[in-house]
């Protein structure tokens, strides 16, 4: 599996062959506070790098999941749905959102690394 | 206007707190150990909620005072007990609600505890009906603290003698290290608890003493999961200057000679809403499954009729389930009622609900 890398809208993503796999940052995790409520992207769905793919709210608000890539969703993570709560837990692990057949590779490109990543999230705290 | 700051604002930063804008304060929303969290130790321990933005307004007068405070506070004033607190609001000309209060009768007059936003706006409202003729004062001087869950009377009194005697919605003088303070014993969590008002130069003093008790800091966004649960109105979502008492299903705060005589600002349009003009009421709705519906959701009946929209929702980690507050039309009113609600643009099912969400025994 290649290195996880990061987009600055909170997403990570790792890839396999050219299957990638999306999950929200742990950095989001901890902005967003007590997840409660996930909402993934359907199982076919065509999506654009950087448009909307889901949706997570916590107790205090709803925000939108982008996906770092395009291609067609193959893969959902159906417990995350079924217990929002793992999304605190393990973010950058377990609790994934979706799988993604990348369209174009060249894309992965403009992604951060996790030490380019950690110094976004300190320059953007919010 | 710049950003005003509570007393505590240093010791909650001390505690973690991370801080949000909320009616012109900056008030911690949360600690770092996380809303749901601070909601299910209120729950099950005690909490403390420094309520210090919101308005302590003190009146001096007698029962020409309370006469004259009727005319926009529709509860029985000249049958209230001294030390004994109510639930109420000032209504406007359309029978609408300017802010919704907690009003204590004192030795001197009359205690009055309004909401942040809506302070300044309620003193004008009040000096303007009274006329310059009793003393009014908007405390600048004075902090509030909420102490909220079951051992919040066993720790409170362990620092304050006396206060467990108190009932539920009464209050009197107690004194902290030789410092006077005014408690109540009232919240807005559902919860057995007290509000206390002190000075704000001993409020931290105070509030490290909670705490050394075990009691843990809450901050505002747990207070909304808490007062939702409870099935409590937020002041400018569930109610505001367009909703009536009666649509709010507040009718038991306006008291009966009060329901009866009037005499109070808008009660031609809440006479009406009592006399059956009423067309759509406050209720709680349970969405089906964990989707969460917000203020602003519209509801639909079953037959793809809009019929009313939500004014609050959240997940509510006591009940562990999504939870919501609405206004429907009456027809559709009824517990059990099957809705709709869209939500991005899907409509998911839904049922009226009664309020509470959430149930417990307070201290009678």
């Amino acid at each position: 599996m290649s290195e996880k890398k990061f987009s600055k809208q909170h997403e990570w993503i790792t890839v396999e062959g050219d299957i990638a796999t999306v999950g929200i940052t742990k950095h989001a995790s901890e902005m967003l506070g007590d997840v409660v409520f996930v909402e993934l992207p359907e199982k076919g769905k065509n999506v654009q790098k950087e448009g909307q793919a889901g949706v997570v709210e916590s107790t205090k608000a709803a925000s939108d999941v982008y996906t770092p890539i395009t291609g067609e969703v193959t893969e959902t993570n159906q417990s995350v749905v079924d217990d929002p709560g793992s999304v605190n837990k393990d973010p950058e692990g377990a609790a994934w959102f979706f799988k993604i057949k990348i369209k174009n590779k060249s894309e992965l490109d403009g992604l951060m690394s996790k030490v380019d990543y950690d110094k976004f999230t300190k320059e953007n705290p919010n | 206007m710049e950003i005003q700051k509570t007393a505590l604002y240093n010791y909650h930063k001390s505690l973690g707190a991370k801080f949000v804008p909320f009616a012109g304060y900056e008030m911690p929303v949360q600690y770092s150990s996380g809303i749901v969290d601070e909601h299910k130790t209120t729950r099950r321990s005690a909490g403390m909620f420094d309520v210090s933005h919101m308005g302590q307004l003190s009146i001096e007068g007698n029962q020409d005072l309370a006469a004259e405070l009727e005319k926009i506070i529709p509860v029985d004033l000249k049958k209230i007990k001294i030390n004994q607190s109510k639930y109420s609001f000032l209504t406007n000309e359309e029978g609408g609600i300017c802010d919704d209060l907690i009003v204590t009768k004192v030795e001197k007059g009359f205690n009055i505890i309004l909401n942040a936003a809506c302070k300044n706006n309620d003193f004008k409202i009040i000096s303007s009906s009274l006329k310059n003729k009793f003393k009014i004062v908007l405390h600048k001087n004075l902090s509030l603290i909420a102490l909220q869950g079951p051992k919040s009377s066993k720790i409170l009194e362990k620092i304050i003698s006396g206060v467990s005697s108190l009932k539920f919605m009464n209050g009197n003088k107690f004194s902290y290290n030789g410092e006077n303070l005014y408690i109540t014993r009232s919240g807005y969590t559902g919860e057995d608890g007290f509000e206390i008002s002190i000075s704000n130069k001993f409020v931290e003093d105070f509030a490290k003493k909670l705490i050394s008790h075990d009691v843990k800091p809450i901050g505002l966004g747990a207070r909304d999961t808490l007062r939702l649960e409870a099935g409590l109105c937020l002041y400018g979502h569930d109610i505001n200057e367009t909703t009536s008492p009666i649509e709010a299903n507040l009718k038991w705060a306006i008291s009966k000679r009060r329901r009866e005589e009037g005499g109070f600002v808008g009660y031609k349009k809440i006479k009406s809403d009592l006399n059956g003009s009423l067309s759509r009421l406050r209720v709680g709705v349970k969405p089906e499954g964990k989707i969460i519906a917000r203020e602003g959701v519209k509801i639909f009946s079953g037959d793809g009729k809009e019929i009313g929209s939500i004014t609050s929702g959240t997940f509510g980690p006591s009940v562990n389930r999504s939870i919501a507050m609405g206004y429907v039309k009456l027809n559709f009113s009824k517990p059990g009622t099957k809705i709709f609600l869209e939500v991005r643009e899907k409509k998911h099912e839904a049922k009226i609900s009664e309020l509470p969400f959430y149930k417990k025994n307070y201290v009678r």
